[in-house]
This record gives C-alpha cells, structure tokens and sequence, in this order.
C-alpha cells in the first residue's frame, strides 16, 4: 500500500464532509450538525495531514496548535452575541494571514524547484488574496470593535491610489516571478497589505457585513490557491466552496440589504446626498410619552408588533422584550417580532439574539409576512430601529436608502419608537416616521425603558 | 495523488458549482450563522501550514513562516467553529410549539 493512501483517503473524506456540512448549515433545522460535520472533516484532514511521508516538527506543530487553539477557544466561548460579527471577521483575518506565510514559505522554499506558471501563478494569488483579506479583515473589525471610527475615511485621490497599488501589485508580481531574487516577493505582499487598508477604510460601518462577506470569500480564494500550490485537494475543495459560497452569500446579502455590491466596495454610500436630511420639510417635532402611558397604551391593545434593533441589541434587552412580549400575552394581547432581513447588524444577526433570550421562533416574522399585519396592529413598538423603518426608502428617491425594502411600522395604528437620543441612524439619515402625529418617541437606553415598561404593565 | 494542473482546474471549477448550489436556498436568518460556518471551513488552510511546518527540515525560516501559518490557522479553524456553534445553539427548537422548522 502506497504511503500516501491513508491520508489521501481522509482528505477525500473530509472534502466529502465539507460540502455536506456547508449543505446543513444552510437549513435552520440542520445547521447546527453541518457545523459538527465541517468541524469533523477538519480534525480528519488534519489527522490525514500528520500521516504524510517525509512529516516531521512534530513537537513544534502541536505546541504551534495548542497556541492557536487557547485564546481563538476563549475568544469564540466568551465573545457576547452582539459582538459576533466583528468576531467572525478577526477569525477571517486569521485565515488570510496563515495563506499569507504559507504562501511566502512555498515561494521561498520553491526557489529551486523551477518556476512553472502552475506553481508560481496559485502563489503569487495566496500571497494577494491573503494580504488584502488579513489587513481588510483586521480593519474591518477595528471599526465594528470601534477601535477606529466606524466613518467612511475619505482622503484625496482615493481611487486612483487604490488603482495605483493594484498596478503596483500586477507590476511587482511579475518582476517577482521573473528575478532570481526571492526577496521580491515582499513588494507585491506589502501592497496588497496596504490595499487591504485603503479598500476598507473608506466604507462605512452599515456597509462592514457586506465587506466581511466578500473578505470572507477572499479568503476562501486564498486557500485554494494555496491548495494549488501545495497540490491539496482538501484545501482546493474547501477553500473553493468558501470562495463561490461566500460569493453568493455577499449577492444575496446586498439584495436583502437593497445595496449594490458595487457602490460599496467602490464607495458611495454613507455620503448622503445635500438636502436629503431636510427634505422632510413641515411637522418636525417629535412627541414624547411616559413609559406608563405607552405601557397603558399597550396593555389595552389587541395586537402589538416589535420592531427589534440594533440599538436593542446594545442595550443587551433582548430578555426584557421577552418578559414584556410575556406579560403583554398575559393580558390577552397578541405579540409578534418584525424581524427585517438586516435587523441588527449582519442578516440573521437579530434572529440569533432573540433566539438567545428564549422568544419562540414562530413569534419571529419575516419581514413579507409581517407587513401585511401592521394595518391590523394597535401598536408597532420600534425598539432602536431606525433605517429599517424609514418612509424615505419608499418615498425620497434623493435618500440614500431609496428603494430599500422596509416594515411597515407607519401603517399601525399607533407607533411607539424606543431610542437613546434624537439623532439620526446607523447610516445618518434623518427619519420623517419620528415626525410623524401618530409616533410617541420613548427617549432613553432600550434596557431601562424596557423594565419600565414591564414594571408599567405589571402594574396595570 | 497527483492529478496535475489541469485536474485542479477541473475540481476548481466543479468546487464552484458546488459552492453555489449547496447554499442557494438559504433563508436570510441563517446569513450569519452560515458567513460564520463558511469562515470557519476555509480554515482548511491551517493543512498548508501544518505541511509547510512538517516539511520544512532545517530551514529555520520556513520553520517560523510554518509555525507562525499554524497558529493562524489554528485561531481561524478553533474560533470559527466555536463561534458558529454558539450562534446555532440559539437555534435549536423550543419545548412547546415546534412548527415547521425550514421556515
């Protein structure tokens, strides 16, 4: 028996588990087994890994894997729900800077062995692909962490620079692959290091799940290339089921969130158009209620719809909106959740938190079949929610969030909107539904004004 | 096994397809959770780098280039699984009213 069947047999096994798992894991009911499986394919392709011929350092792997494994274990065990994202674009990062070294080492190491298109081509990409998506990556959880300025940067000439490093990248790869010199390699690296930050800096943070997305499939790209350059099959398959799959995710990701992928990797949202703030001319003030009013308000209702968002998130209320839903269903009122595709941060984001605070998953609508109910609501009770509720998306063809699929909120019969202060959204668009005659404004943090609120009912 | 340039465009292409068809009718709750899942199998490249570690001899800067490659690796595998699990742990069905679970 050839030494290499044990581990080729367990990469084919593990690819086979990949595409299984990836297949899981888009259905509610088994996503949670795909993960395991994909987790599974990964220690057999590792274990198939250590069984290669001519494999030693056998010592220094281990310790390389136990240094990896504490802190990404402790980072992923203790990370809170709402900080996911950012979380799943450090991890993303991580893996494009491993195709980066692996990438360097095989050139370095592949000096002699001839310089085939073949070989140097898939390096020269894991290089690349593996750079811009470590130091993108990086930069785009600095901006969800804020650890810098969730702002679009915006510094003079910034396409061309970008445009320039590209050529700088093409220029430099080619002069890499033809000298005798190894060191060449670095030039290409440090400028699709440096392209990472100037793609990513300039985008804003509402746009930042669309970039880890296609970071993510970056990445993907990268260990597959790698995969050629190593001749690994385990790493072609998986690496480019990540890449098509991520792909696809980022196209549907930006239909759910009516942006187009080209706007936002090239930019140009986040930049609101002059006027559009004060085009909601006439009525401006907001009118504010008591939280035992409003509770009064719902008590009575027959039927009252959340509107969850990212600021409930913050505010970590997800439990209280469940004991309110709890105590308002006590009372005979029917409640349910409008959950908007991009409610909290990334799509699904808001489904996850409240999953997490126990709220049944048939109480969560979608946003299609939710709309129609709103004619029918008492109250729509919008918590921290702002763009995803903004009229302008129907009506203001100069807003930047024209054309965005919104709920329905302003058809209830009352609106009752829960939020810190009186500033504009996520993405600083002023919002005409705060001005509006049947919307009470319950200023505060979502969490006190939520215990209140159920302290009200409670009381009733 | 060594199947040559050629086949590896081959997989790279069918991979593609695959990619695509696996996930097409996903719902967008499960956006993130499968972003997450995706992130955590592309960490198949901690095997470049166990490779690279394995196979480096006496080269002392393929050896840090490797054991730097697999700490990487390790952090993108061990966190992105961790992290998609705790996310569909959230999932899981309830005790009373378990409808239709593809929603």
């Amino acid at each position: 028996m050839n030494r290499d069947t044990v581990p080729e047999a367990a990469f084919l096994i593990a690819s086979l588990l990949f595409i299984f798992g990836l297949k899981q894991l888009s259905s509610p009911s088994t996503a949670r087994s795909g993960n395991l499986l994909a987790a599974l394919g990964m220690a057999l392709a590792l274990g198939g890994t250590l069984l290669l011929p001519n494999m030693g350092h056998f010592g220094w792997i281990l310790l390389a894997i136990v240094i990896g494994t504490v802190p990404g274990w402790l980072l992923a065990k203790r990370v809170k729900m709402t900080a996911m994202p950012q979380m799943v674009s450090l991890f993303n990062g991580m893996g494009g800077a491993c195709a980066l070294f692996i990438s360097l080492g095989e050139w370095l190491s592949g000096a002699s062995a001839g310089r085939d298109l073949g070989r140097v081509l898939p390096m020269l990409l894991g290089v690349v692909f593996g750079s811009v998506s470590f130091t993108g990556s990086l930069v785009a959880f600095g901006k969800l962490q804020g650890l810098i300025s969730e702002k679009p940067w915006r510094w003079p000439w910034q396409k061309t620079g970008n445009a320039l490093l590209l050529a700088v990248i093409l220029a430099s790869s080619a002069a890499a692959a033809s000298s005798q010199n190894e060191m060449w390699i670095l030039l290409p690296a440090a400028a699709a290091l440096l392209l990472g930050v100037a793609q990513v800096l300039p985008i804003g943070g509402a746009d930042m799940p669309v970039v880890i997305s296609v970071l993510n499939s970056c990445t993907g790209l990268a260990a597959a290339v790698t995969g050629f350059a190593m001749h690994n099959m385990s790493m072609i398959i998986a690496g480019t089921l990540v890449g098509a799959a991520g792909s696809l995710l980022t196209v549907l990701m930006c239909k759910a969130m009516n942006r187009s992928l080209a706007r936002v990797i090239f930019g140009s949202f986040g930049l609101v158009p002059e006027g559009a703030a004060t085009a909601a001319s006439g009525d401006q003030t907001m009118r504010e209620i008591a939280a035992a009013e409003c509770a009064i308000m719902m008590g009575y209702a027959r039927k009252v719809i959340i509107v969850p968002g990212y600021g409930l998130a913050v505010a970590q209320g997800q439990h209280l909106v469940h004991e309110l839903d709890e105590v308002l269903e006590k009372r005979g009122v029917e409640v349910k959740y409008a959950v908007h595709p991009v409610a909290g941060r990334m799509p699904g984001h808001m489904n996850v938190l409240l999953a997490e605070a126990n709220v049944p998953y048939p109480k969560l609508l979608d946003m299609e079949e939710i709309n129609p109910e709103f004619d029918q609501a008492d109250v729509a009770l919008i918590i921290g929610a702002n763009d995803v509720v903004n009229p302008a998306a129907r009506t203001e063809s100069a807003s930047p969030i024209y054309g965005m699929p919104i709920l329905n909120a302003d058809k209830a019969k009352n609106v009752v909107v829960i939020k810190r202060g009186r500033g504009a959204g996520f993405a600083g668009i002023e919002n005409g539904l705060f001005y509006n005659p049947k919307t009470r404004m319950l200023f505060g943090d979502a969490k006190k004004a939520l215990q209140d609120l159920v302290t009200e009912v409670k009381a009733l | 096994m060594n199947v040559g340039t050629l086949g590896m465009i081959y997989i790279f292409i069918l991979a593609v397809f695959t990619g695509v068809e696996v996930i097409r009718r996903v719902p967008t709750i499960l956006h993130t959770p499968l972003m997450s899942g995706a992130n955590a199998i592309h960490g198949v490249v901690l095997i470049g780098g166990v490779i690279l570690l394995g196979t480096a001899g006496d080269d002392k800067v393929l050896c840090v280039l490797g054991f730097i490659a697999v700490i990487l690796g390790t952090l993108n595998v061990i966190g992105g699984f961790v992290v998609t699990d705790r996310m569909l742990e959230m999932f899981k069905a309830k005790p009373p009213g378990k409808t239709s679970p593809d929603k």
